[in-house]
This record gives C-alpha cells, sequence and structure tokens, in this order.
C-alpha cells in the first residue's frame, strides 16, 4: 500500500523529466529559455563536488536559522503573554491574525532602507514572516487546553509554575509546533525570495544572477539546489513535529 | 468526617434573571470509612456538591468540613478526585500521570515508584504501566484515574460518575472491582451516580436529591458488608432498593424531563 503510494509518486517524478526532456529535443523550444536535462544535472554536479555555492548557501542558511530563532522566540513569548487573559486573546488575536494576513514582503522595501543590501534586511523580513503563525499557534494551542487537564491537576495541588510546565505548555506544543512548521518554511521562501530582489549574496542572489549572465544551465542546477534545499529543511521540520505529537497515537 | 452544612449553590448574580440555584441549603454528614453515592436526576447539583466537597468550587450558602476544619481550596493531602471524563495527560504514560499526581501533592520522589507501581497492580494495570492513555480501552482509562487517586493516599475519594462514560457490562466489572478494592483500602468515598443499580451495589448510604433545585430527599441505607461479589447484584435485597430508589426518583425525574 504505501510501496504503491511510492511508485505513483516517483511515476509522476520521472514523467515531469520525461517531459522535460522531450520539450528541449533539437528543433523544440529554445535552450537559452530551458536548458535540457541533461547539462543541468551535469552542472548541477560540478557545482557539488567544486562547493563553489557554498558562500552564498552559508548565507541564506545564517539568515534563515537567525530570522527563524529570533521570530519563532518572539512569537512564542507574545503568543504565551497574549493568552494570559481572555480579554487580551479578544482583543490582540484578529489584530494578530489581520497582520499575518498581509504579505510581509511589502514590508521589504522599508527594511532595505533600515538595513541595507546584506544578510540583515533578510533576517529582518524572515523574522517578522515566521513571528505570526507561531505567535497565532501558541495563542490557539493555549487556549484549546482541556479545562479537564487543569481541573484535575489543581484538585491534586498543583501550583501555577506547575499547572504551566506540566500540563500547559505539553498540551499546547502540538498545535506550536506546527506554528513552527509553518513560520520556518514560509521564512525561508521569504528569505530566498527577498535575495532574488535586492541582494549582494545568497542563493537567490546566486541564481538572479546567473539568469542575468545568460547561464540558463547553471541556474537551473542552483534552481534543482534551492529545490532539494527546501524539501530537507521541509522534512526535516516535519519529523519534528511528528516528535512532538507522537502520544496523540 | 466530612460535614455539609447548609450549603447552597447558585450560577450567576443574584437578581439577575437568568440566575441559575443549582443546590438549595444541603446538610449531611459523611461517616469516616463510609461509602456514600449521590443520585439524582440530571442538573440537580450532584456534581456541584462534589466540586464544594473537594473545594474545587466555592458554595454560595454554608460551608463544607473536613475533621473539623473548613475547606476552601482543593485539599491534595486529604481529597483526591476521580473524573468522569477521562483527564490522564495523554503525552504521558500511565506510570508517569500516576506519579505526577505525587509530584504535585509533594511526596518525596524517592516513593513516586514504588507508591505508582502499587496503586496500578491494585486496579490491575501493571502491564500498561508504559503504555500512553490514547492506547487504553475507556475502561482501562478509568482504572488508571483510579490508580492516579489511590497513589495520592488521601482519606477521601470524591468520584464523578466514574463510570458513566462507559458500556454497562464495563461498568458492571469495574464495579465489582470497586467494591473488593474499597473494602481493603477503607477509605471514605462521596461517588455521584446516575445508576441506580450501581448506587445499591456500591453504597452503604444512598442520598437521593430532588430534582434542581437539589436538596436531599431521603437518605437510605444499604446495609450490607463489603465486599461485595456477583451474587449481591443479582439478590433480592438488591432489587427491592433499587425498586425503592426508582419509585424515590421517578417524580423527580419527570420534572426535569418534558
Amino acid at each position: 500500500m504505501k510501496l504503491a503510494q511510492r511508485l505513483v509518486q516517483l511515476g509522476i517524478l520521472i514523467a515531469v523529466l520525461a517531459a522535460w526532456y522531450a520539450l528541449t529535443l533539437p528543433g523544440r523550444v529554445n535552450p537559452i529559455l530551458l536548458p535540457p536535462p541533461g547539462p543541468v544535472f551535469h552542472d548541477f554536479g560540478v557545482l557539488l563536488t567544486t562547493r563553489s555555492i557554498w558562500p552564498d548557501l552559508l548565507v541564506t542558511i545564517y539568515e534563515w536559522v537567525v530570522a527563524f530563532a529570533v521570530g519563532a522566540a518572539a512569537g512564542c513569548i507574545v503568543g504565551y503573554l497574549v493568552s494570559l487573559t481572555p480579554y487580551t486573546v479578544r482583543v490582540l488575536d484578529p489584530l494578530l491574525a489581520g497582520f499575518y494576513s498581509v504579505p510581509a514582503i511589502l514590508l521589504f522595501p522599508l527594511y532595505l532602507l533600515f538595513f541595507g543590501l546584506g544578510p540583515a534586511s533578510k533576517i529582518a523580513i524572515g523574522m517578522t514572516i515566521a513571528f505570526f503563525p507561531v505567535a497565532l499557534n501558541t495563542i490557539a494551542g493555549l487556549g484549546l487546553v482541556n479545562r479537564g487537564y487543569v481541573t484535575a491537576a489543581r484538585s491534586m495541588g498543583a501550583s501555577e509554575l506547575q499547572l504551566f510546565s506540566t500540563v500547559m505548555l505539553p498540551a499546547a506544543l502540538p498545535v506550536v509546533l506546527t506554528g513552527f512548521r509553518l513560520g520556518g518554511i514560509i521564512a525561508f521562501m521569504t528569505i530566498l525570495g527577498c535575495e532574488m530582489i535586492s541582494s549582494l549574496s545568497g542563493l537567490g542572489h546566486r541564481i538572479v544572477e546567473l539568469g542575468e549572465n545568460m547561464e540558463p544551465t547553471q541556474m537551473f542546477a542552483n534552481i534543482i539546489f534551492a529545490v532539494l534545499l527546501a524539501v530537507a529543511i521541509n522534512v526535516g521540520v516535519s519529523f519534528a513535529e511528528a516528535r512532538g505529537q507522537r502520544w496523540a497515537r | 468526617m466530612i460535614r455539609i452544612e447548609g450549603v447552597g449553590h447558585a450560577f450567576g448574580e443574584a437578581g439577575n434573571p437568568r440566575r441559575v440555584v443549582a443546590l438549595e441549603s444541603t446538610t449531611f454528614e459523611v461517616a469516616r470509612g463510609e461509602l456514600l453515592c449521590l443520585i439524582g436526576p440530571s442538573g440537580c447539583g450532584k456534581s456541584t456538591l462534589l466540586n464544594v466537597i473537594g473545594g474545587l468550587a466555592t458554595p454560595s450558602t454554608g460551608r463544607v468540613t473536613i475533621d473539623g476544619q473548613a475547606v476552601k481550596g482543593p485539599s491534595p493531602q486529604k481529597v483526591a478526585f476521580v473524573f468522569q471524563d477521562n483527564t490522564l495527560f495523554p503525552w504521558r504514560t500511565v506510570i508517569d500521570n500516576v506519579k505526577l499526581g505525587m509530584v504535585y501533592q509533594g511526596v518525596p520522589k524517592s516513593e513516586h515508584d514504588d507508591r505508582a507501581r502499587e496503586s496500578l497492580q491494585a486496579v490491575g494495570l501493571m502491564e500498561f504501566a508504559d503504555h500512553y492513555p490514547a492506547q487504553l480501552s475507556g475502561g482501562m482509562k478509568q482504572r488508571a484515574q483510579l490508580a492516579r487517586a489511590l497513589g495520592l493516599r488521601t482519606e477521601i475519594l470524591l468520584m464523578d460518575e466514574p463510570f458513566a462514560a462507559l458500556d454497562e457490562q464495563t461498568r458492571m466489572v469495574l464495579g465489582e472491582d470497586l467494591s473488593v478494592l474499597l473494602a481493603k483500602t477503607g477509605k471514605t468515598i462521596v461517588f455521584v451516580t446516575h445508576s441506580l443499580v450501581e448506587a445499591v451495589f456500591l453504597a452503604d448510604r444512598v442520598a437521593v436529591l430532588t430534582a434542581r433545585p437539589g436538596k436531599i430527599k431521603t437518605i437510605i441505607n444499604v446495609d450490607e458488608g463489603h465486599p461485595r461479589k456477583s451474587d449481591f447484584m443479582t439478590s433480592p435485597k438488591l432489587g427491592a432498593l433499587r425498586n425503592e430508589l426508582y419509585e424515590l426518583l421517578h417524580d423527580e425525574i419527570r420534572k426535569t424531563v418534558r
């Protein structure tokens, strides 16, 4: 069953590759616009062996790690503070949800002026965008804690601190972790995008630069690398999320 | 000994048209080592009364004393609860749930393991000590909740319809096991139930409450030693008492179900 699903997924990927190959046969799409898969994978191999991508990769990873760590930590703290009273939840939760629905990328020109073309502006935008899903999910997670658990803990003499650390926190954790996953992934996507818009370094910057220099084969090789990195991050955070929720099954 | 002195409870402020008087001034006593069942129609304040005894709710009028001391809040050293809903923490294994109660209560850490194993043994759940609650059946979850309460080693046990969510066959078995277990421990127990048979089977005395606003209508003595086995379940004595309870409750239930 599981194997059959994997085979279908693999089949679709192979079909996409085959279509790519078919489109780039002589006389079809111009190789400047769509280079054939063979040379692209060759360049991808070169990129891995020469490690020429290393400096740009480090910049992007650094921006993402700092942005995510600070944004998620701020989201947890603000989410917790808001969840303390029903009043603050009623007033502030819709406000946060409203800000979350505004595309954070609108702030990027502002951040460029504030923080310059370097990593700082990408960290700022990544932080902003990671903050909201974490804050909103923290509020939701703490708000959904079964009242019965709290009553039971109180009846057994739990202190306020024990109530938080042994009931509220573990009960809210699955929902908070989902916020982490969302925040982590959209922060990565946004950072990559902003590197493409205005930057001096980073994976996104490198991809745009190769395109502008008319190096489509190398550009595609770098795009494949970025896609694989995004997949790796997704798998990584999903795994962490599942670990945190394993008791639920 | 538990004394309930003129305890009444209302939800909502005085003068509010939506104010609901759940419980009218109620006075009775529960003797040491006695199992008293509270039975009555839905909404008559049985659970409220239990929460007041355990210090989880503050009564609008009157007070509860345990061994002469007024109850002002949860008293984990004296009182343990078993709730109707499963309140085991799903992120902890069964044995860790039992131990957590002791952490809250302030039991020295060195005693946790022995005490937790002893209470799991008592409810027959030792094999499932390392399971998560989601892996247990409804009946086993309630046994685990009982183990958590027993681990606290309180003199008083308050049980709020602990078997209400279970099927009848499971209830019967759990009821028999409970009778055996409680005969050994000699705890003072207040047990809220909807089931007439369960009340007669388990209780030393059954307190019948009226429809809302609830007050004690009468208290019947069961007068049968513990532990009670399945032959008591089928005895004419239990049948007669069950019928007596039915007569007492019938009119009250009619008032609430229209």
